[in-house]
């Protein structure tokens, strides 16, 4: 059994491409820069449209809370979650801002959710905390791609 | 005091200063009271990161930039110098009356109460030419923990903050001095990787403080 993660890429709310990483050599086939950033906001596009699909949850939680309660917010329709193909995993997150944090891994990868939720630290504590960046610019924070290569390397090694 | 107390005060409607209901503000607490109190990292990593881009703003390069940090630490210093000085027990509630002494007491004292811990080292110049340099030197500053510099402003250190605290803590311990922060690497490859925000500040003591330490010494 062999577990990857192979690359991952933030997509800023607008549909721009923001930050592009591999960390497996031979696990996708490299595409030109512009072909990233076409699908990046192809992606960003089809998860709109896939979220508008989406009825349902909105319907469950627009139900009134008891007075004096806080409001609850209704939970933003999610859209496109997962899209798998014979080799890889597409596996979407979207924060409550629009940000999307989308992980290509191995088919057989588990806790893949345990894995995205540790990006997304490492994304508010070293990106979103730095004085530096601006933010829906380009992520170039050294600290943020040492960590984010450590933390990949441990995974990927431990298979 | 009094002054702040009288919080019923006509004036007080447009001055924008609001007072807890019970009319005791932070001025009214013991000083000893927050003593072991903790902050949220997080929070302060917010507020520093604003305070960077503040200092940044209007001004013509790295020099000038670090110069406003460290000039919103000083004032800093100098009054934690006092206020650590009056929580140490009556009996060693003394000035530090040295270089050494004074460092010492920096390296542990000022760091452990604002970052949980000593300073990794100190050092003095081992070049003969400057005997008025020491060096004390953190492998990973806590203010720096979630910074990345960009590559066109390499030179810039944010310590430099933390630079102009221990720089008021000597300008009010009767020690003038120069304090800048400075990116260095570890001298081996192992600590380079372990330690790749290791920052050395240089204290720089202007010469009548040595001077007057040669007699003191006497």
């Amino acid at each position: 059994m062999c577990m990857t993660v192979f690359a991952l890429i933030i997509i800023n709310k607008a549909g721009g491409l923001i930050l592009n990483r591999t960390f497996h050599e031979g696990g996708l086939n490299q595409l030109s820069t512009n072909d990233y950033l076409v699908l990046a906001g192809t992606f960003h596009g089809v998860h709109a449209i896939t979220a508008r699909l989406d009825p349902l949850k909105n319907q469950i939680s627009a139900t009134p809370t008891a007075p004096g309660g806080i409001p609850s917010r209704p939970e933003p329709p999610s859209g496109l979650e997962v899209m798998e193909t014979e080799n890889f995993r597409l596996q979407c997150f979207n924060t409550l801002t629009g940000t999307k944090f989308l992980l290509f891994t191995d088919t057989t990868q588990v806790n893949v959710d345990v894995t995205m939720r540790r990006i997304y630290d490492l994304y508010s504590d070293y990106v979103m905390k730095n004085p530096f960046y601006q933010t829906e610019m380009p992520i170039r924070c050294e600290t943020f791609d040492r960590k984010l290569l450590s933390y990949i390397r441990e995974i990927n090694n431990n298979r | 005091m009094s002054n702040l107390s009288s919080s019923k005060g006509p004036g007080q409607e447009q001055s924008g200063l609001r007072l807890p209901s019970s009319g005791k503000t932070i001025y009214h607490r013991p000083l000893n009271r927050t003593r072991t109190a903790e902050l949220s990292q997080a929070s302060f990593a917010y507020l520093f990161g604003e305070m960077v881009s503040y200092a940044q703003r209007r001004v013509k390069g790295v020099n000038e930039l670090e110069q406003r940090l460290n000039a919103q630490g000083h004032p800093l210093g100098l009054k934690l110098l006092d206020l650590l000085l009056f929580r140490e027990p009556p009996r060693s509630q003394l000035r530090p009356l040295t270089i050494i002494a004074l460092l010492h007491f920096i390296k542990q004292m000022l760091w452990t109460h604002l970052f949980g811990r000593q300073a990794d080292r100190l050092e003095k110049s081992a070049n003969p030419e400057t005997p008025d340099e020491y060096m004390i030197v953190d492998n990973e500053p806590l203010v720096n923990q979630y910074i990345s510099v960009p590559r066109e402003m390499s030179q810039l250190n944010c310590a430099a903050f933390v630079a102009g605290i221990v720089e008021g803590a000597c300008d009010g311990a009767g020690f003038p001095a120069r304090v800048s922060a400075h990116t260095i690497r570890s001298p081996t490859n192992e600590e380079a990787d372990l330690w790749p925000g290791r920052t050395v500040f240089l204290v720089k003591f202007r010469p009548e403080v040595l001077e007057r330490e040669k007699y003191v010494k006497q």
